[in-house]
Order: structure tokens, then C-alpha cells, then sequence
């Protein structure tokens, strides 16, 4: 439903209210025949729906049209980037999840003790301040001032993993922080009710080790809401990948569709979009198969 | 803990009788909301009467001084084409705080509207608005306004549009549960048994016993509509020059930090990382006046 909006959006966004593509990309001297002559080249001038249905099949097909810039498919532009951002992403994860959660965990075993004051305060700070607002004072601390870090995430060809993993260290920080926040939280309130719940007594009364108590029966129940959490969050983090990538200039997904909504390219834009409705879409559907597996009350009857 | 007694959140609780005093008085013994009420004040303060207090006029060049570090002239230095940061910090927060309320007050409207008629008609009408507005949900904001802004063009209008109807979504949601509670209590049943309209019984009986929720997703929504004017501003995609406004200034000038010239945008980044936690802070303050 929502990559059946979202593409609708797209294609009338994108593809018609600009009205004149041809005039857009000719400029406004261009002869008027050239125009239309380009209109027709590039299909606008069909019907809506043709256009529609052509483009919507097309992508379906893995063609994702030519762009109107670059004049080249816009399909490899769009993988290279999403390549880019994914590696991004990995490390913004890879960094957020373990720490966001052991933050949260660790507060709710504080509760209210300044620990915890101190990790729900300082995650609810850094998640409400703008990537580019934290991007900056970051850049400025260890990019400019302890210069520990390229500013940035460009790095040099054929840079191996590690300078690259160097590289993409710093851009993560911003998204890492705004997810902290939540993650931390969802954990927090998740541990905070399992650790209340009778089934934690019953362990305690039944005389295991707190340690055991913790691992084998607080923790998974308290880490459920917390996946869906994080797969909810991935929305958030497309829509900081558009800020972070143009702030260190890092030729992901989300500087692609910055540049080609400033260059009105559209068929480069509308893929590119699309293809992040994609990803969120499946990273929701990855999230509801762990969760099930996590959870073995809503795994169905045969599974068992 | 205070002279006034209140009671748990039952959906009963949301209709009180003079409870604006009440509120009133927990607010002001709220810490977390007088310090957040005091930032976002001071920005206000900034916004309507800046230019008098600023040293230099915030749009004025003086290339001679671009780029001046930090001094006792320009406390904040000055910027490529030597306009002083200080100044401009000052007056900066104008735009941003007509636009973010602006945005919020449209999504409050709508998302108001919207929540009322889902909760209170249920059935067929919730079922298809309620999936259309999930959907709407799990598209990121700056995506939209990408979209929104290649199509209609650069303006304050369509910034305030498009995070306004972004975030009624968000609202009406809070807004229909606030109504499928609300909807099953008495005063309802005698509305509909005097014959009210639909439209009296939503907007003339349950909205002001919703208010309360309203209010609270109002103030958190702010929060983020400053989040999101700042971030659309820093993309280009929101205010225009030559507003000072900070978002857009960490724009023009982060390309040059690598040079050393700090000051051109810590203080706008600083700026916006004050008003958003204020008004986080006053959030949380009227969650926890209204929720006592």
C-alpha cells in the first residue's frame, strides 16, 4: 500500500506537475519544435496513465528509464548509490543497535539512579537535534579541531575496508545519535516491564542467579517492541541519509535524489525513490519475520 | 506533592471543570518547562525584536572584514562577505519560528479534523482514511518535500504545507483513539438522542474533551516541524536568502570549514540545537502537567 502511494506520488510529483520537461531541460530559448520533439523522445506527451503504467512495468522489469542529465540508464547510478548508502547504514547500525540497547538495558537496571538520568536524557537530547545540527559540531570537534577524522566521506579509489570503514566513521555519528535516542528507550520501557512481570519474580523466587534471570528471561521479552522499533526507524534513517550524504558529500542514495531533484531529473529522482520504498518495505517485512522467530507465541501452529 | 489534587488519565479525567488553572499551576511548578518556556522565549524575544538589540544589521556586508574571527567588534566573527554571525543569529530565528508554528497549526487543523471524523464514524470511513494515512506515515518527510518542492517550487508556503500535512497523519491517529474512548461515554449517547448532527456532536461536544491530547502531540509536533524547517532550510529547500536563518547559513558556509572558519557555523548550529531542546523540554513539561 504504502509502495503504491508512494509511487503514485512519485510519478505525478515528479513526471506531471513540472509540466514542460522538454522546456525544462532545453531551458527557455530553446525553438519550440526541439521541445516538443524531446517531449516526444522522452514519452511525456503520452497520456498519464500510458506513462504511468509504461514506467511502473518498466521498473517492475528492472528498467529503470534513462536519465535526463547524464543521458545513460539510470539503473547502475541508482544500485552504485544504493551501494554506498547501505554501507552507511551498516555502520550507523552496526554501531546503534548493540550500544543503543546495552544503554537501554543499563538504564532500566539504574532506574532512576543518575545512570539512568543520564542515559534517557542525553538519548532524548541527541535523538530531537537535526543530523545536520549534530553533523557540524561533530565535523568541528574531530574533523576541524582534534582533525582525528575526515571531514569528509569521500574516500580515495580503491581505498580497502578499513580506510573506507575510517571514512564513513564520522558521517555515521550524526544518524547514530538520533537512533540512540529511540532504541535506548524502547529497550528502557521494555526491560523496565519485563522486570516487573511475574514470570521475572517467579524466576528470581525460584532461586537462579540474577545473571541467568537477566539473559534468559528478561532480556528476550524485553527486546521485542525493540526490533519493531528499529525496523521502523529505518524511515528515519532514509530520510537522514538525504541530509548526512549531501553534508559529507558521500555519493549515496539520498545525495542522489537531492541532486537530481535539484537537476529535475526526473526518471533518475522517481527510481531512486522508489527504490528506497523498496528497501523500507522490506526492511519492515525483515522485521516481522525476526520478530516471529523471536517470538514463538505468534509462530504459527506448524512450526511447532 | 501539590495542593492540587489530580487524578489518573481516565478518559472521564480529560473533561474537567476549570482545569485551565490547574494545568496553569503545574506547568509553572514544572522545571523541565520553565527552562524550555525560558529558551523558546528568548528566541521569540529574538525574532520580534531583534534588529533593535543585534549590533550590526544582519544583512549588511562589509567585504573588507569577511571572514574576521571572533573579536570584541563581532563577537561571533563574521561570515565570507563580512556580514557579523552575531547579528545574524539574533534575527535568524525569525523565519523559523513563523514557519515551524505555521506548519504545526495547519497539521494540528487537519490532523484534528481528520482524527475526529475516523474515530467518531468508525467502520468503512475509518478503515479506508486509516490506511491511506499509514501509508502517508511511512514516507519520510524530506522525501515528500524533495517531491513536493521539484513540483511547486521553492517557498515558505510549501515548506509550511508540506511538513504541515505530513505530520496531520501523526496527529489524527492520537486524535481517534483520544474519540474512540471518548465516543462510548454518556454525553455523546444524549447528544445523538437530542438529534445533534454529526457534525455538532464532533466539533461542539467531544472536541473540547479531546483537548487535552491535542494539546500535548501539538507541542511535541513542534519539536519536530523546527526539526524539519531547519533541516528543509539546510538542503535548500526551504527559506530563501537573504533570510539569516540559521539552517540555511550552516548551508552556505559548512563548505569552508575545512578552512578553519568555525565560527561561520557553530553558533547557528548551536542556535538550533537550544530551540529544538527548549522546545522539547516544554513538551515533556505540558505531557507531564496534563498527564499528572
Amino acid at each position: 500500500m504504502t509502495l503504491f502511494l508512494l509511487s503514485i506520488m512519485v510519478f505525478l510529483g515528479g513526471q506531471v506537475l513540472p509540466g514542460n520537461v522538454g522546456r525544462a531541460i532545453l531551458g527557455p530559448f530553446a525553438d519550440q519544435r526541439a521541445v516538443d520533439a524531446l517531449n516526444h523522445t522522452l514519452g511525456v506527451d503520452r497520456p498519464l496513465l500510458t506513462q504511468y503504467w509504461g514506467w511502473i512495468s518498466n521498473f517492475v522489469q528492472g528498467d529503470m528509464g534513462t536519465s535526463y542529465i547524464f543521458r545513460s540508464p539510470v539503473a547502475p547510478f541508482v544500485i552504485d548509490a544504493l551501494g554506498n548508502s547501505m554501507k552507511l547504514a551498516a555502520v550507523a547500525f552496526v554501531l546503534v543497535v548493540p550500544i543503543g540497547i546495552l544503554g537501554g538495558v543499563v538504564a532500566a537496571l539504574n532506574l532512576n539512579r543518575p545512570l539512568d538520568r543520564i542515559i534517557s536524557l542525553g538519548g532524548l537530547s541527541v535523538t530531537v537535534l537535526p543530523e545536520f545540527v549534530t553533523g557540524i559540531i561533530l565535523i568541528l570537534i574531530f574533523g576541524v579541531w582534534l582533525r582525528w577524522l575526515p571531514i569528509s566521506a569521500a574516500w580515495p579509489r580503491n581505498a580497502g575496508f578499513f580506510t573506507q570503514l575510517y571514512y564513513l566513521i564520522l558521517p555515521s555519528l550524526p544518524l547514530f545519535l538520533v537512533l540512540f535516542g529511540y532504541i535506548a528507550r524502547m529497550a528502557r520501557s521494555g526491560m523496565i516491564e519485563a522486570l516487573d512481570s511475574d514470570y521475572t519474580r517467579t524466576a528470581v523466587l525460584k532461586g537462579l542467579p540474577w545473571r541467568t534471570v537477566i539473559w534468559r528471561h528478561v532480556l528476550r521479552n524485553a527486546l521485542l517492541p525493540t526490533i519493531t522499533v528499529i525496523a521502523t526507524q529505518t524511515g528515519y534513517l532514509i530520510g537522514g541519509l538525504v541530509v548526512i550524504e549531501t553534508l559529507f558529500r558521500y555519493q549515496g542514495i539520498g545525495s542522489l535524489i537531492f541532486t537530481a531533484a535539484r537537476g529535475k531529473d526526473f526518471p533518475m529522482l522517481e527510481s531512486g525513490i522508489l527504490t528506497i520504498g523498496i528497501v523500507y518495505a522490506v526492511a519492515t517485512l525483515v522485521a516481522d519475520f525476526l520478530y516471529s522467530v523471536l517470538n514463538p507465541r505468534i509462530r504459527l501452529g506448524s512450526d511447532q | 506533592m501539590s495542593a492540587v489534587q489530580t487524578t489518573s488519565p481516565t478518559p472521564d479525567d480529560t473533561r474537567r471543570r476549570g482545569p485551565l488553572a490547574e494545568v496553569f499551576f503545574s506547568l509553572l511548578r514544572s522545571r523541565t518547562f520553565l527552562v524550555g518556556f525560558a529558551i523558546v522565549l528568548f528566541w521569540v524575544a529574538c525574532a520580534l525584536f531583534g534588529e533593535h538589540f543585534a549590533p550590526y544589521d544582519p544583512l549588511a556586508d562589509d567585504i573588507i572584514n569577511a571572514l574576521a574571527p571572533p573579536s570584541s567588534e563581532h563577537w561571533f566573527g563574521t561570515d565570507q562577505i563580512g556580514r557579523d554571525v552575531f547579528s545574524r543569529v539574533i534575527v535568524g530565528s525569525r523565519d523559523i519560528l513563523t514557519v515551524a508554528p505555521l506548519a504545526t497549526l495547519l497539521a494540528t487543523v487537519a490532523g484534528t479534523a481528520l482524527g475526529l471524523l475516523t474515530g467518531y464514524f468508525r467502520g468503512l470511513v475509518d478503515d479506508v482514511v486509516s490506511r491511506i494515512l499509514e501509508a502517508f506515515m511511512a514516507i519520510p518527510v524530506v522525501i515528500v518535500a524533495l517531491l513536493a518542492i521539484v513540483a511547486l517550487g521553492t517557498s515558505k508556503t510549501t515548506v509550511i504545507v508540506v511538513i504541515g500535512l505530513s505530520f496531520a497523519p501523526i496527529i489524527a491517529r492520537t486524535v481517534r483513539s483520544a474519540v474512540l474512548a471518548e465516543r462510548e461515554l454518556d454525553y455523546v449517547a444524549a447528544a445523538q438522542l437530542r438529534h445533534e448532527s454529526a457534525l455538532h456532536t464532533m466539533f461542539v461536544e467531544i472536541l473540547p474533551n479531546v483537548i487535552p491530547p491535542i494539546l500535548v502531540e501539538t507541542t511535541v509536533r513542534l519539536g519536530y516541524a523546527i526539526f524539519a524547517v531547519a533541516t528543509l532550510s539546510f538542503m535548500g529547500f526551504g527559506i530563501q536568502p537573504p533570510s539569516p536563518d540559521w539552517g540555511l547559513s550552516i548551508s552556505n558556509n559548512y563548505g569552508m570549514i575545512g578552512g578553519g572558519f568555525w565560527w561561520t557555523v557553530l553558533f547557528d548550529a548551536l542556535a538550533i540545537a537550544s530551540l529544538v531542546i527548549g522546545v522539547n523540554l516544554a513538551a515533556d513539561g505540558v505531557h507531564g502537567a496534563l498527564n499528572d
